[in-house]
């Protein structure tokens, strides 16, 4: 009974006295309260919410030792032994921030991400798409970007002052050896790629990371997509192409296949637009894919992406050095390419990506000369017309691997390193008159790198890296090394800056050559100020760019071919890019300007000239706008470009030495296209399709637009070089059954 | 004196045990009783808090991290600042998947929760990650729909998608009405397993029916 009683005194006494009041103030390193914290005594119901100045105060009824915790997204979780002895607490606390994805600083400068989930996005994949004046091309797209040129007689990216030559595009991590369709004279071949196959794109102006080489200017990174969330397929019709496509997801989601087909066929595109050369034969192109991606574990996951297509194409234009004759260009081309990568987590927190990927390549060029009734003229006086019928005949072979392993440090630093292997062989038969020559050039590159990502705190990161590159052809060693520095201003603002060496082989087309040549170097300087918010987004770079070792070439064999390395020059400029979501409403554009003042002696220039591929000022203007009553988005692009300068460089025998005989200025460019995509099974419940009409104009005003001139061989007649078209149109409709993306689009209009 | 010592172990085990689950139901019901004003009175994230703490004390309930992941969820309801959002729908990702681990399995309110979630993600930037989390959103509405046919939560959430779906789109008022009526009469018959389970969502609904009947 005795022992009853104490035992009932004993436990009332307690939780009478034991009512103890904690309190304080909880602050982050830099002494700023921090409100909405957890703060308890761990393992029991007390504890409380810190309010708007960091205070919190609560009432707890345990006693002895406990553990005071406080913990919040973000912040290092803080623990403390208290012993609760019957006084009130007050306890201070400062939470240490942690690096994280979300709050840190972003290593940007030089570079634009397209995709749908980091917050430095500047476009998304759909962008690429919706983008007017780009007809789903991935790098016409991107040239409404800052830093790239509005050139459109040659395919590639012009970056920054440089060359197409000197950007190179990678998908998933291997380098891609044919990107574009084969090149035609006069002409700006597309992208062989579907922008669907992608679900990531970086394009880099410069100060590239060290996983990436060979290219002096600009890098182009795109990462296929994983697995598709459901099985579909697809159909395109259009007056220009019809295509089938197929995607099977495996019942248990861990592996899908897929297969695609396109015909196209301009036969009819060409008989409603008036093109300015004579196509003899309508160009008419055949692509075959396939794909397989296999989730191999939990993080890892195999991919295969394979493709093989053929273009046939001829036509016939006024010959330059004669009147009324022509000539007759006709294209055969086979390429093939495939893509096998395999990302894993290979245990000790290592990541292991890996890829490899092998294409070929085969054009086969006829050039015929012509008189007006288009038959096949063989002339040999003056010895000029002997050399205008020829047969070039090209069959590359490329092979590539690498692989990077990264190692995650503590919050988001890491280090990288790899190893990649480029190999390319190149056989060229040209039948010039009657002669024929048949030349090989074989290229093993064999690169290593190492690169660590340095974040210090969320405010200031750092990625060092180099790269190391041994080049059989040239049997020369580079090291080229990289940094990127990244520092936060404020929430939403950060200052980046970039440096770089680049190195890069000369260009195929001008080897072999008896000279003992040596790597293009190029050294970036970048600095960057961007402003980021939710649905705004402004950003402006300023770079200097020095050119060193470029190639020279010369003619005297009849074929251009490199013979030093004493070419050089620079690049400068100021950018700006400015993204606006918000102010009116519903609308999305974004404007884009780019100054570039570049001098450079290269090829066959007989001094340092501004290159013929660059504009001082380029501007773009895109707007998207969504009429929901019209189930229909409207999509505009204005390109604006100042004139480009144009030379008649011809060598003079008498000095021994090329020599400028004309040179002019090239009027400025203007182009203003128009697209519509309407979605008429939009919000349809149970749509058991999905169909999206487009209608596109590119170059509604009608500009009269001429991107250079072309110089008789005497150069005393002058041609401008201008777009096959004034205008074209496009019309075509995708339907896509299985996915059902109505259920999407209605979530996507609801928010 | 053995005995003694063994019942007085038996007697303070229970006292023990007791005293938690007698503190557990009280504390719930109070929590839960402030979720209904907790967007109004914007201690949503106190809430949330509140219920984590149990949660983490009581290692045996999926509901205190249920609710914990709910009240988040009412948080991103009125950020104004969207690029705060991410943290806050991932940090109740982390606390429902506590839920259904404790829980075991997968229930037609933690569907519910999952789709708000990724509701709450792609509210972000709806016009690029629709095709990321809008399939996700449905489906775990289905999911809630098929777990418990009888749950009028998933049919309420349905119901006011389409009422902020334009008519053009397959939504529209007269859609979301006819959901929200059915919801209420599931409401009127549904009985939550016991007075701590999910039963939140009738006067919401109510408001949205009178918005949908204007």
């Amino acid at each position: 009974m005795m022992n009853k009683m104490l035992f009932f005194l004993l436990l009332t006494g307690s939780s009478a006295f034991a009512q103890i009041n904690i309190s304080g103030k909880i602050l982050d390193n830099k002494n700023k309260p921090l409100a909405g914290i957890s703060i308890s005594l761990k393992n029991t119901y007390d504890g409380t919410t810190t309010d708007s100045l960091g205070n919190f105060s609560f009432i707890t009824t345990e006693k002895g030792e406990q553990t005071l915790e406080a913990s919040s997204s973000g912040y290092r979780s803080f623990e403390q032994k208290i012993n609760l002895s019957g006084t009130a607490l007050t306890v201070n606390i400062s939470l240490k921030e942690l690096v994280t994805e979300l709050k840190a600083v972003v290593i940007s400068a030089g570079t634009f991400e397209a995709s749908d989930q980091k917050k430095t996005t500047v476009l998304n994949p759909i962008d690429i798409v919706t983008t007017a004046s780009a007809n789903a091309d991935i790098t016409a797209a991107l040239k409404t970007l800052p830093g790239t040129q509005q050139v459109g007689e040659t395919e590639g990216l012009f970056v920054r002052g440089g060359t197409a030559a000197e950007s190179k595009t990678f998908i998933d991590g291997t380098l891609v050896n044919n990107f574009y369709y084969s090149s035609e004279p006069g002409l700006a071949a597309r992208g062989r790629f579907n922008p669907f196959l992608f679900k990531g794109t970086i394009f880099s102006a410069g100060g590239y990371s060290a996983l990436y080489g060979q290219a002096l200017s600009s890098a182009l990174i795109l990462e296929s997509i994983d697995l598709p969330t459901q099985s579909s397929a697809d159909i395109a019709i259009s007056y220009l192409a019809v295509g089938a496509g197929i995607q099977q997801l495996a019942k248990n989601k861990k592996s899908s296949w897929g297969l695609s087909y396109d015909y196209t066929d301009l036969r009819l595109a060409f008989k409603l637009i008036k093109q300015k050369p004579d196509y003899f034969n309508v160009p008419v192109l055949h692509n075959v894919d396939a794909n397989f991606r296999i989730k191999t574990s939990k993080t890892g996951i195999l991919k295969y992406y394979g493709m093989l297509g053929s273009t046939k194409v001829g036509f016939r234009y006024g010959d330059i050095d004669s009147a009324g004759m022509k000539d007759a260009f006709s294209l055969k081309n086979i390429n093939m390419y495939h893509n096998l990568s395999w990302r894993e987590k290979i245990g000790n927190g290592l990541k292991m990506t890996t890829g490899i990927s092998y294409s070929t390549n085969k054009d086969d060029i006829h050039s015929e000369f012509q008189n007006e009734n288009n038959q096949k003229q063989t002339l040999t006086t003056p010895i000029l017309f002997a050399y205008k019928n020829f047969d070039v005949a090209t069959h590359g072979n490329y092979a590539n691997a690498k692989v990077v392993i990264e190692k995650r440090l503590t919050g988001l630093s890491a280090i990288r390193f790899g190893s990649e292997y480029n190999y390319s062989n190149d056989k060229t038969e040209v039948t010039l008159y009657n002669a024929k020559t048949v030349e090989t050039v074989k290229e093993n590159l064999v690169s290593g790198f190492a690169e660590a990502d340095i974040y210090i705190t969320n405010d200031i990161a750092a990625k060092v890296g180099t790269r190391a590159e041994h080049s059989s052809l040239l049997d020369k060693w580079n090291i080229a090394p990289r940094l990127s520095l990244a520092y936060k201003l404020a929430d939403n603002s950060q200052a980046s800056f970039a440096y770089g060496i680049f190195y890069q082989d000369p260009e195929k087309r001008y080897l072999p050559s008896a000279a003992n040549l040596d790597y293009a170097k190029a050294t970036h300087y970048i600095v960057q100020y961007q402003k980021l918010s939710n649905s705004r987004t402004f950003r402006t770079e300023v770079f200097y760019k020095k050119y060193q070792d470029l190639f020279k070439t010369t003619a005297n064999t009849g074929k251009e071919t490199a013979v030093s390395n004493k070419g050089y020059g620079e690049a400068k400029g100021f950018e700006l890019f400015w993204r606006d979501k918000k102010t009116i409403k519903n609308v999305d554009y974004w404007i884009s300007y780019s100054y570039l003042d570049t001098k450079r002696d290269f090829l066959n220039y007989p001094t340092e000239i501004e290159p013929s591929f660059a504009s001082k000022h380029t501007a773009s203007l895109v707007v998207k706008k969504f009429v929901t009553k019209l189930k229909t988005q409207f999509n505009g692009s204005y390109t604006y470009a100042s004139g480009r300068p144009y030379y008649n460089i011809r060598y003079d025998n008498a000095a021994s030495a090329y020599k400028i005989y004309d040179a002019g200025r090239t009027k400025d460019y203007n182009s203003l296209s128009f697209s519509v995509n309407y979605l008429p099974n939009i919000g349809k419940a149970n749509a058991s399709k999905f169909t999206v009409i487009v209608f596109s104009v590119t170059n509604v005003l009608g500009a009269n637009n001429i991107y250079s001139y072309n110089y008789s061989y005497n150069g005393l007649n002058k041609q401008p070089v201008t777009p096959p078209s004034k205008r074209f149109f496009y019309l075509g409709c995708f339907i896509s059954f299985g996915i059902d993306r109505t259920e999407n689009a209605v979530n996507n209009l609801i928010l | 004196m053995k005995q003694t010592i063994l019942s007085t172990l038996i007697l303070c085990l229970s006292i023990a045990t007791y005293a938690q689950s007698e503190k557990y139901v009280p504390a719930m019901k109070k929590n839960i009783a402030m979720l209904d004003s907790a967007m109004q009175k914007g201690n949503a994230k106190e809430l949330a808090n509140n219920f984590e703490r149990i949660g983490e004390a009581e290692k045996n309930q999926w509901l205190p991290y249920y609710y914990a992941a709910y009240a988040q969820i009412l948080i991103t309801y009125t950020e104004k600042d969207k690029t705060k959002v991410d943290p806050i729908a991932d940090k109740a990702e982390e606390l429902i998947t506590k839920a259904e681990a404790i829980a075991g399995k997968e229930n037609s309110e933690i569907a519910v929760i999952k789709s708000m979630i990724a509701t709450a993600h792609m509210g972000v930037d709806p016009q690029s990650r629709y095709m990321k989390y809008g399939p996700v959103a449905v489906s775990n509405l289905e999911k809630a729909k098929a777990l418990d046919p009888a749950n009028p939560r998933p049919v309420y959430l349905d119901g006011q998608q389409k009422f902020y779906t334009p008519p053009a789109f397959g939504g529209g008022k007269d859609i979301a009405k006819a959901l929200f009526e059915k919801a209420l009469t599931m409401f009127d018959t549904f009985k939550a397993e016991s007075e701590l389970h999910p039963s939140w969502g009738k006067a919401a609904t109510q408001y949205f029916l009178s918005m949908a009947s204007k």
